[in-house]
């Protein structure tokens, strides 16, 4: 009796009977072809092992159904949707600056990149001038979010592979961004730093401290941990040549960020359409050609370091002046102005109540690169005060994609750390 | 015309009027990207020309709208990139709210795949010769297409089965 030539017979879901059906339906129509099987296995080592959603291996809520034969895995199909909010129904309602703390929460290890993404869609939609300061400043934010969500994405991936301790120093670092990020917008988590015409506060001298004393000791631990990794036989066996992602696949499958960027794809939104004043700065894209866990590891690890460059030359590089548009129209004024004028009051109002009006009938699409790669809002305009469409564009539901054709054939053991390679975010993927 | 196309995507759109003039709506541009809307029972042969012969090979997302008006209601734009020039276009197509069908593009690039379920899943636009047509987010026992305009924001009650309290005992 083959145990697989009905999975549905087999199964009996008590709750969306339909849908968990169909995932198994799906799960036996993957590649078209069914294999027949054979009815003498005495071990059984044909199976169905569903991994997730609450497991903290899957990375957030993420379900994979793995038809196993053995320790090999013949077919993956992943189920997302466990965390769908609706933000873009949620975008819909509101306006565009209320939409600001939802993006926080979208990509939650890097809100700053998401902030940033929303704002420059806006403002190239509404046409809205940001003072040079208020992009430098915006820039050491991205840059920072992007070592930070990498240091989670290497803690992580590394304890996948089966180090526990490495865990703990990459989260020494982040609570140091943390806490720069306390200084610089008032929050450790969920900043909301970035607003629509420019950034919410100035960095104070304290918070430029901060950031100096991070990048002159960051590029230390980094030397020590490539110490550690680069020539480690353990780590290297449990990555190289594992989740290989071919560069003819790359593209096809719609990868993005590191996994296309370990595939031989310099695609990099800071280079293709330069944004903020990252065509002012020097950095390098960092690309491998082998398509593999390892090859996403160094491209990572080498991400970070070119974000060390591009923060200092940021600090270099920033002027002084405003952070924020001068136009009442267009940003919310200075809480000083809130306080002791009636105009600025009004304006307050104005901008919380109606907020930013783009034309009617614009459209605009902006990506950033966020760290897990191409983060792009598109915006329609019907020249009310919310959007009409808001579109979210996200980097890790492309790679999941990715991730459901890439763990054909592979161990089930290295599941769990080709997850961790791929570094999705559901709060991100199911929007 | 007095559009300002880059070399790549004035190539593109040139190549598109000499072989699909009549299935050609209207160019233009806004917000610094182009944007082709194109007949919906051309789409597939037009995309395959764009990647064929103007190397538009990625594809980078795929966006449902709904116009809310009463003909050609829904609205699917493709996000496609030439890699080697790095323009972005859009090819835009509309469909009615009747018979909200068009053609599956994963036989040109396979991330249609997902991108093209969550058109369906969010509005309801069917793809034909899609290789996996359910629904990405919401459970395929859900009966609406949340992003809809009629969809009201805080849902339907009672449309989405929660699981009951007590523990299975089998």
């Amino acid at each position: 009796m083959s145990i697989l030539k009905d999975i549905n017979s087999k199964v009996n879901p008590q709750f969306f009977e339909e849908h968990q059906r169909k995932i198994y339906q799906s799960l036996e129509d993957k590649h078209t072809t069914i294999e027949e099987i054979d009815s003498d296995d005495p071990l059984n080592s044909k199976m169905i092992l569903n991994m997730g959603p609450q497991h903290p291996a899957t990375h957030g809520v993420l379900r994979l159904v793995l038809q196993l034969k053995g320790e090999q895995i013949e077919k993956t199909k992943l189920d997302v949707g466990y965390l769908h909010r609706g933000v873009e129904k949620i975008a819909e309602n509101k306006t565009y600056q209320e939409f600001m703390p939802y993006t926080d929460r979208m990509d939650y290890l890097s809100p700053y990149s998401n902030n940033v993404a929303l704002c420059t869609a806006v403002e190239k939609l509404a046409q809205v001038e940001v003072p040079e300061r208020a992009q430098y400043i915006r820039m050491i934010g991205c840059e920072l979010a992007r070592i930070s969500s990498h240091l989670l994405w290497l803690g992580t991936m590394v304890m996948d592979a089966g180090a526990i301790s490495f865990f703990i120093w990459t989260f020494k670092e982040r609570e140091k961004i943390y806490d720069i990020f306390d200084q610089v917008a008032g929050h450790r988590f969920t900043v909301s730093h970035s607003r629509i015409g420019g950034v919410a506060n100035d960095l104070t001298d304290s918070a430029t401290g901060l950031i100096k004393e991070f990048i002159n000791s960051f590029p230390n631990e980094l030397a020590d941990w490539h110490k550690l990794l680069d020539r480690n036989r353990l780590f290297i066996d449990r990555n190289e040549n594992v989740g290989v992602l071919p560069t003819d696949q790359a593209l096809d499958l719609g990868a993005t960020g590191p996994v296309l960027r370990a595939a031989g794809y310099a695609v990099d939104q800071r280079i293709i359409s330069p944004y903020l004043k990252y065509d002012q700065v020097d950095f390098e894209v960092p690309t491998r050609m082998e398509g593999d866990n390892l090859a996403r590891y160094f491209v990572r690890m080498e991400e970070m370091q070119e974000s060390i460059k591009i923060i200092r030359q940021c600090l270099e590089k920033m002027p002084k002046g405003p952070v924020r548009t001068n136009n009442a129209k267009q940003a919310y004024p200075s809480k000083d102005e809130v306080y002791y004028s009636m105009e600025g009051m009004i304006h307050d109002f104005m901008m919380t109540d109606t907020g930013i009006c783009p034309p009617a009938g614009a459209e605009c699409y902006h990506a950033v690169e966020s760290p897990k790669g191409e983060l792009g809002y598109y915006i329609q305009s019907d020249g009310t005060g919310h959007p009409w469409r808001l579109k979210i564009n996200a980097p890790s539901f492309r790679n999941l994609q990715v991730l459901e054709n890439i763990l054909d054939g592979e161990m089930v053991a290295d599941t769990v750390v080709i997850i961790g390679g791929i570094d999705p975010v559901m709060g991100e993927a199911d929007k | 015309m007095s559009l300002e196309l880059t070399e790549s995507v004035q190539k593109l759109v040139d190549g598109l009027t000499e072989s699909y003039s009549e299935k050609l709506i209207e160019v233009y541009n806004a917000s610094g990207h182009t944007y082709i809307r194109v007949e919906a029972d051309a789409l597939l042969d037009i995309v395959k020309f764009a990647k064929e012969e103007y190397h538009f090979i990625f594809l980078s997302d795929i966006i449902g709208v709904d116009r809310y008006t009463s003909e050609e209601r829904f609205e699917v734009l493709y996000n496609i990139l030439n890699l080697r020039t790095q323009d972005r276009i859009f090819l835009k197509v509309r469909v009615p709210e009747e018979e909200p069908v068009l053609e599956s593009l994963f036989s040109v690039y396979r991330s249609a795949n997902w991108l093209e379920r969550e058109v369906y899943d969010m509005f309801g636009i069917r793809f034909n010769n899609h290789p996996d047509p359910r629904r990405v987010y919401m459970p395929d026992d859900f009966q609406y297409f949340p992003l809809r305009k009629e969809f009201p924001l805080l849902g339907i009650p009672g449309s989405i089965e929660l699981p009951n309290t007590t523990p299975d005992t089998e």
